[in-house]
């Protein structure tokens, strides 16, 4: 089955972000296609590399960057929700003017369409969060 | 692009608290570039969302709630309200906006978006659906 997952919520604060990773890696390991990764509203917190979490705790964000790049899933933070929350890639900074970068390995900003298209082009979007 | 699929789009939160209905409303008015079959449904506290005379005046927050007056020339006009939530928060049809479409195929006559349903009928709408995107 084709499957594209949304992630509401950010990494830490709501378990969502990690309940999503072990449903996507499940998916994986049951042979299922993963379409894409849209991370809408705090979750394209998801996606800073800035992220250092203590060493003994899980690491969420290298997490879906090694996920990511090992199945070659397109993991796309909303631009729109990604603009709010100061997560910004080389096309970001140079459109606003900000001074640095800070998209994880792996992720990708792109407008809300890429979710719409999630939802025509798949079997199944399940949605991750409250 | 295959053949046009039924989305939806269910709001439960209330308006402000939380930004989740303010993207919501952004990915339905982005969706209806897409030319699916789109509906939208307010239950739980996500009907306060549709309440008219809205102020955020002393929150200091932008009010967008004349946004969803828009969406009927987005072409979005099937607008689903669960009658129970309403009651629940002791709302009635009065209580929200009147949104309304205009109809090309009959003279442009102006015909209403909302749909006052129980919650029994809503969930039947929603088995109907290819696509529901939870906000």
């Amino acid at each position: 089955m084709k499957f594209t997952i949304q992630v509401n919520e950010g990494p830490y604060q709501h378990e969502a972000a990690d309940t999503a990773y072990h449903f996507t890696k499940a998916a994986l390991d049951k042979g299922h296609e993963i379409f894409r990764i849209f991370f809408y509203h705090d979750g394209v917190n998801n996606g800073t590399r800035l992220t250092t979490p203590p060493q003994d705790d899980r690491n969420i964000v290298d997490r879906w960057s090694k996920l990511g790049q090992e199945h070659d899933i397109d993991m796309v933070l909303c631009v729109a929700a990604a603009q709010r929350r100061g997560i910004v890639d080389d096309g970001e900074a140079e459109r606003n003017g900000k001074d640095a970068t800070n998209i994880a390995p792996g992720f990708r900003i792109s407008g809300l369409g890429q979710l719409i298209e999630g939802g025509i082009e798949s079997d199944r979007v399940i949605v991750f969060g409250d | 692009m295959p053949e046009t699929k039924k989305l939806m789009y269910i709001n439960r939160k209330a308006p402000y608290g939380t930004i989740y209905a303010w993207e919501s409303l952004e990915v339905v008015l982005i969706g209806a570039a897409f030319e699916q079959d789109v509906s939208v449904a307010f239950m739980d506290d996500g009907v306060y969302q549709l309440t008219k005379g809205q102020d955020t005046t002393g929150i200091g927050m932008k009010n967008f709630s004349p946004t969803y007056t828009a969406l009927g020339d987005y072409e979005v006009n099937k607008i689903y309200v669960d009658k129970e939530s309403l009651e629940e928060r002791g709302l009635t049809l009065d209580d929200l906006q009147h949104l309304v479409w205009e109809d090309e195929d009959e003279d442009y006559a102006e015909k209403d978006s909302i749909r006052l349903v129980s919650r029994a009928e809503l969930s039947e709408v929603l088995a109907d659906q290819d696509v529901l995107f939870n906000f």
